[in-house]
């Protein structure tokens, strides 16, 4: 094998960074989106990942689906147990006051973890790229294609979230909600159907995550608080409530932690991120992107 | 200290005294008296764990960072610096105050509820620090030979010296907790509990109450630890995860996060629920505590302490 240059396995460790980075960004966004409607945050964003990513298991490797009915699929199944968490456990306890509605959504993320485990176990699982497992050079550096379609996929969801928000009446619906809920609900916009559409999509783009993660990083049943973390660490370092800056913390993130995995020590990985989330509170809690002023205003930020 | 308080407090020290002449003289339940000292660790955390949540109205996840720092600075000082066993625990409680007020004062000073993020992540990283470094902890296999606590030359090596031994520190905790409740610091953290903004408006200062409260229960949490360190005499990462955290968080809630009692109810339940009643699940008994706790925050916010007061009106009514 060739000797690989320095310049080469930096340019590496910036794409796995970006890679990983991609899916902090998405659960940063999961998590900006139920914060926006609702001001909880919700404990159970990463277990929509690692469901996303054992549903695709189930979809491809138990019923042997084609790769994009498989995909979509488990979207629809995510995106259910979402809905199904919003109606069963947040709508249900009224007058809840915030700290409440946190243990809730930690309760089920312990309640999710267990199901996991009790039906797939506690082995990682995987299965194959979407494209091949030939990896493609780029200036040295060994890409896998899988790299591509989680950057497609990261992509898709900025592009069709900004569309729903801008465009559509649910999206504004839901903007209006999350900058004042009551008046919102005076203008007749049914908040409690808002909240359950949050809850519906964070799970979705959770799906995503995870289905696209998974060939790359593998997946088990308790890989979501981790991702919960770092995505929360994504979603205050680019400014809670702020979807694009979620989004490039996201990445920032992915690629401090994979070059510090690299360069410097491959056990303070995990700690790389969670070091970064410390400072961010410490130095600007309003994150990169976000304004001082809302930050102080609204209840969590 | 009120009256209700003080009538429980009795009851609860009548009880401790009673109990180990119950179980030691049944053979199947004699091994009861351990399981009492870990719900007496486990009960100090959770009585701090209470007072943030019940009276601050905050949240931590990390405490079991908190714990393990008590545990392994005990541990690591008495092994290789053959430091005195109380020496070791000063000196825990007082790493780890300093550390708590490092990450509280600035998530605390935010609205809301960065603390529960901040401890958490933070509970992740020392997780990781004992697992990494392998010199000063002895890595993922932890180590052994922690020598026991002395009490003025009076060796307290036998389970019935350590049950009345980490008792002695709870009811202390409590009677100290119960007047912190009472002061003026407790009045001004349950108006802040309702309404920051108001308790904020009438001159309340918010964060300094909210920090003193996370800092005093991070000081529980490692006495805690160097008085398990002593009683169980091994260490390793696995004791002090981010499970260990949220399982906590659950005694609390459990019991009913608005009165100190409840905090000791839920870890009473819990620890047995854990050391005894829950092997036939193995592995899964992670599902039935997310189902008590989901169960217990939907349907009985108040936690168990709440039924007590419904069973009295039925007692009353029949």
């Amino acid at each position: 094998m060739e000797k690989i240059s320095l310049a080469g396995q930096l340019i590496q460790y910036i794409f796995t960074g970006i890679t990983v980075g991609s899916i902090y960004a998405m659960v940063g966004l999961g998590f900006n989106i139920i914060y926006n409607v609702t001001e909880i945050i919700n404990f159970a964003q990463g277990e929509f990942v690692m469901l996303g990513g054992l549903f695709m298991v189930f979809c491809t490797a138990t019923l042997n689906l084609p790769l994009p009915v498989a995909f979509i699929l488990t979207i629809a199944l995510v995106t259910g147990v979402g809905a199904m968490m919003e109606r069963s456990t947040i709508n249900p306890v009224k007058n809840a006051t915030v700290l409440t509605m946190i243990i809730v959504t930690i309760a089920v993320s312990i309640v999710l973890k267990g199901m996991a485990m009790f039906a797939w176990g506690k082995d990682p699982y995987i299965y194959p790229p979407f494209s091949g497992s030939e990896p493609v050079f780029i200036f040295g550096a060994a890409v896998q294609t899988q790299t591509f379609w989680v950057l497609l996929m990261t992509a898709v969801v900025v592009v069709l979230l900004t569309l729903f928000f801008k465009r559509t009446r649910y999206g504004k619906a839901m903007l209006a909600c999350s900058d004042n809920p009551e008046a919102a609900r005076l203008m007749g916009i049914n908040v409690n159907l808002m909240v359950l559409i949050s809850f519906a999509l964070s799970a979705a783009i959770g799906a995503v995550a995870g289905a696209v993660i998974t060939p790359i990083s593998l997946m088990e049943y308790d890989r979501g608080a981790l991702l919960a973390l770092k995505g929360f660490g994504a979603a205050v370092l680019g400014g809670l409530g702020s979807f694009y800056g979620s989004v490039v913390a996201g990445i920032l993130m992915g690629i401090i932690e994979s070059l510090c995995a690299g360069l410097l020590s491959s056990g303070y990985k995990d700690a790389v991120a969670l070091i970064l989330l410390l400072l961010v509170l410490f130095i600007r809690p309003s994150g990169l992107f976000g304004s001082v002023e809302v930050s102080k205003i609204k209840k969590f930020g | 200290m009120q009256k209700q308080d003080r009538n429980i407090l009795v009851g609860l020290v009548l009880f401790l005294a009673i109990f180990p002449v119950l179980v030691m003289n049944v053979g199947t339940v004699g091994h009861y008296l351990d399981v009492m000292i870990f719900v007496g660790i486990y009960a100090l955390i959770a009585m701090g764990l209470s007072l943030l949540m019940g009276y601050a109205g905050q949240i931590s996840l990390g405490h079991a960072a908190f714990f393990g720092l008590g545990a392994y600075t005990s541990g690591i000082l008495c092994v290789q610096l053959s430091l005195s066993p109380w020496l070791a625990m000063g000196a825990g409680a007082a790493l780890t105050a300093l550390i708590a007020y490092v990450v509280g004062v600035p998530s605390l000073k935010l609205k809301g509820h960065y603390l529960a993020m901040a401890t958490l992540g933070f509970g992740v990283i020392v997780h990781i620090f004992l697992n990494e470094e392998v010199a000063l902890t002895g890595g993922p296999s932890g180590f052994s030979d922690i020598p026991g606590l002395k009490l003025w030359g009076f060796s307290l090596d036998d389970e019935l010296r350590y049950y009345i031994l980490v008792w002695c520190f709870v009811l202390l905790a409590l009677i100290f907790s119960l007047n912190v409740i009472h002061s003026r610091i407790g009045r001004a953290l349950r108006s802040l509990h309702d309404s920051e903004v108001a308790a904020d408006a009438m001159g309340v200062e918010t964060s300094k109450f909210k920090i003193t409260i996370f800092v005093l229960s991070a000081i529980y949490a490692s006495i805690a630890g160097s008085l398990y360190t002593h009683y169980v005499g091994f260490l390793s990462p696995s004791s002090f995860d981010l499970f260990l955290s949220i399982k906590l968080v659950m005694m609390v809630v459990v019991g009913g996060m608005h009165t100190i009692w409840g905090a000791l109810v839920g870890t009473w339940l819990l620890t047995f629920l854990g050391n005894e009643w829950l092997h036939v699940f193995h592995d899964f008994d992670i599902l039935v505590y997310g189902g008590i706790l989901l169960g217990i925050v939907m349907f009985l916010p108040g936690g168990l302490v709440e039924l007590i007061p419904r069973l009295g009106r039925i007692l009353k009514r029949t």
